[in-house]
């Protein structure tokens, strides 16, 4: 952030991170504007932004005296977010909706928006650290709190993005976080997170994606091809998945391979699922491009364990064998608490 | 600050304040009752009731204190319909209604009444032809707004009396009046409704206060239950000083009307000039010849409604779009759709209101930034797309 920074649009989801970074923002001298986006459902659902999280966010605002807007990106939602997470399903990958959600509206439209009204930077409630370096380029860092870590899911920010987006409680652990908001006397001080997948509130992700996409069952076979069973859709399946795979064989069998073209899913041995590489599309980096000799830190889920690996063209090489990433999942790229960048396994 | 949002509500007379403080702070009987205490609040309703059938050209007996507009508007639809359940099974309204009709139309439909919502043209005026089509022996209720919340456009209620009254003798005819009141004078306006709703606040009056006018004892299922207050139609303590204030908003706005009327259209029609001249591309939503005279909605292509909305805030502007949904956000609007305007150029309109209050330095500023704000926006947008 420069000294010039001084309008900052903050993302209020009426939780108590974005509801902390905007005291923060406004506590440190910025002329703070909160706005929530509404993403989904109409006005009775209790899915996200339901009218009861606008009405937290908005209660907050009122109590930090900021003024407060809500703005309707239903649409974009739908058409970016929640149409591609069913189409990844259907395909037989496994999306991360909230990539998607950060990309396309975040740090898509609302970024957008914040532009066209004249605000220096947007800012969310988001555990990671945006860092400003002398030569002006900038980094983004692990948040302080390891287990919050959120920066994962903002490996597709560049420059342009970052010079303009404040994450203040990146800065914090959530403990720390809690803490801020009780002392403010926040109300959304002891609000439990939002773990799921926003926009599927009532039953599973196979029923929601089946409902957009239909369905189509399908044979379970075992690596030589012999049928074990049958499944009800690929989009109830991830690669690596051990547990409701519905078929009994006396051993532990995971998901090694999904063909939504033939709608065939295939079991096999933990051992089938280790791979010493993964494909990437869409590589991105934030600054630089490490060479493939750099050693990096290498994860594939939102709160995985990073492994060490290299990254080689559009393949990202790893130490040691690994689960297979499965396609769909972005596989981020870090130097120490330096997210470096990352894509999409294929 | 800079109001331009009087269809959505509009500040409340200093006299209704004064007119309303006496049964809030003092005078606190329920008028219900039988003693002293009661008979003060009793005589302070039934003259604010008075006065209220007066300027709606009805009798005191055929008004019904609501909490509201949109309750009587379900209490019209909803009641009329259920009253009429025996004698037959047709709903017909317009497909740009407010939702406070809307709604319940749906939730009659979902109990088994036939509802047809007649389409409305381009200018925001719905189709008689169509009307004429929908209406048989069966229909029981017929709703079509006297003025539409969105567009101001004037429905042609003498028209729609003439066709129901000849296709569909036993069909009530009800008419959503809340954006009727500061323009037209309603008694006359509405006089061939059988149901007439209207909202205090809409005119300078308290929130939570309407009326329901119901002629000839329409026969009317309650929606609310109890100690039978309202003629059995809407039991519960009545809101005494809310009725006394709605009484008091209703003489002043009727006393002033025809001079407010010929002050703010000219002002009206300098701001949409004012804009046309100034923002290319500006275009206006609803029938001009046929809108009241607050009514100013306009379009800048390129330009999204909601952006435009903040920056006229940040501004000082206070203006709206398509219809407010109880968390905030703007959904696009279904009475622009009706009259079959595309979504861009939905998403792109918002709607200026004037009143009672708005001044010639309202219509400067307004000018001003909003010329000021489009032009900001759209180079970013238009770059963005």
């Amino acid at each position: 952030m420069t000294a010039s920074t001084r309008r900052v649009l903050v993302a209020m989801s009426g939780g108590v991170d974005s509801s902390v970074a905007a005291a923060l923002l406004r506590d440190a001298g910025y002329e703070v504007t909160g706005v929530t986006l509404k993403l989904w459902g109409g006005e009775s659902d209790s899915g996200c932004c339901s009218a009861a999280d606008v009405e937290d966010a908005r209660r907050v605002a009122a109590q930090l005296d900021v003024p407060h807007y809500v703005f309707n990106f239903t649409d974009d939602f739908d058409a970016r977010v929640v149409g591609p997470y069913v189409d990844a399903y259907a395909g037989g990958r496994t999306p991360n909706p909230c990539v998607e959600c950060n990309r396309s509206i975040k740090f898509g439209r609302l970024l957008e928006r914040a532009d066209a009204l004249g605000f220096d930077a947007v800012a969310t409630g988001h555990h990671a650290r945006v860092q400003r370096e002398r030569d002006g380029r900038v980094q983004l860092r692990r948040g302080v709190d390891d287990a919050k870590d959120q920066s994962y899911v903002l490996y597709m920010l560049g420059q342009a993005e970052l010079a303009r987006t404040l994450l203040p409680v990146g800065e914090l652990t959530k403990a720390q976080v809690r803490e801020h908001a009780a002392r403010l006397g926040l109300r959304t001080a002891t609000k439990p997170e939002s773990m799921d997948v926003c926009f599927i509130t009532r039953g599973k992700r196979e029923e929601f994606v089946t409902a957009r996409a239909g369905a189509r069952p399908g044979p379970v076979v075992d690596g030589d091809g012999g049928v074990l069973g049958r499944h009800d859709g690929v989009p109830g399946f991830t690669i690596g998945q051990r547990r409701g795979v519905g078929v009994a064989t006396g051993e532990r069998r995971y998901v090694v391979d999904l063909d939504a073209a033939t709608a065939t899913v295939t079991l096999g041995r933990r051992d089938d699922l280790l791979r010493d590489s993964a494909g990437v599309r869409d590589l991105h980096f934030v600054d630089r491009v490490p060479d493939a000799q750099e050693p990096l830190d290498v994860q594939v889920r939102a709160h995985g364990a990073p492994f060490p690996g290299r990254v080689d063209g559009t393949r990202v090489r790893f130490e040691q064998p690994q689960p297979r990433v499965a396609p769909g999942q972005v596989v981020a790229l870090y130097a120490g608490d330096v997210l470096l960048g990352g894509g999409i396994a294929t | 600050m800079t109001y331009l949002d009087y269809a959505a509500t509009t500040p409340m007379y200093p006299e209704v304040a004064a007119a309303m403080l006496p049964f809030q702070a003092g005078t606190f009987g329920n008028p219900s009752g039988g003693h002293a205490a009661a008979r003060a609040a009793k005589t302070a309703l039934e003259e604010a009731r008075e006065r209220v059938a007066d300027a709606l050209g009805a009798g005191p007996a055929e008004i019904v204190v609501t909490g509201g507009g949109t309750e009587a508007d379900n209490l019209a639809v909803k009641g009329a319909a259920r009253a009429a359940r025996a004698a037959g099974d047709g709903v017909v309204t317009t497909a740009f209604e407010h939702k406070g009709v809307l709604a319940p139309c749906d939730r009659l439909e979902r109990d088994g009444f036939r509802v047809t919502r007649v389409p409305v043209d381009g200018a925001g005026i719905l189709d008689l032809d169509a009307l004429e089509a929908a209406l048989d022996e069966r229909t029981v209720v017929v709703s079509v707004m006297l003025v539409n919340n969105e567009v101001g456009t004037i429905q042609p209620l003498d028209a729609v009396a003439e066709l129901v009254r000849a296709r569909a003798p036993r069909a009530v005819l009800h008419t959503d009046a809340v954006q009727a009141v500061p323009w037209l004078d309603v008694a006359a306006a509405a006089a061939p409704a059988d149901l007439v709703s209207v909202s205090a606040h809409k005119f300078g009056g308290p929130k939570g206060v309407g009326a329901l006018v119901r002629r000839r004892e329409t026969p009317l299922e309650p929606l609310i239950e109890g100690g039978g207050q309202e003629w059995g139609l809407r039991s519960g303590t009545v809101d005494v000083a809310g009725a006394a204030g709605m009484a008091e908003a209703l003489r002043i706005t009727t006393e002033h009307r025809g001079g407010e009327v010929a002050r703010i259209a000219p002002l009206r029609d300098r701001l949409a000039a004012g804009l046309a001249a100034r923002v290319p591309g500006c275009f206006v939503n609803g029938d001009p010849e046929r809108k009241v005279a607050g009514n100013c909605h306009v379009g800048f292509p390129g330009v999204e409604a909601e952006t435009l909305l903040v920056a006229l805030d940040r501004d000082g502007v206070c203006a709206a779009a398509g219809s407010s949904c109880t968390s905030g956000a703007t959904e696009p609007s279904h009475v622009l759709a009706a009259m079959g305007l595309p979504r861009d150029a939905a998403l792109a309109s918002i709607r200026l209101s004037l009143g009672y209050a708005s001044t010639d330095a309202d219509v400067d500023t307004a000018l001003d930034v909003i010329a000021r704000a489009v032009e900001r926006l759209r180079p970013t947008v238009t770059a963005a797309r």
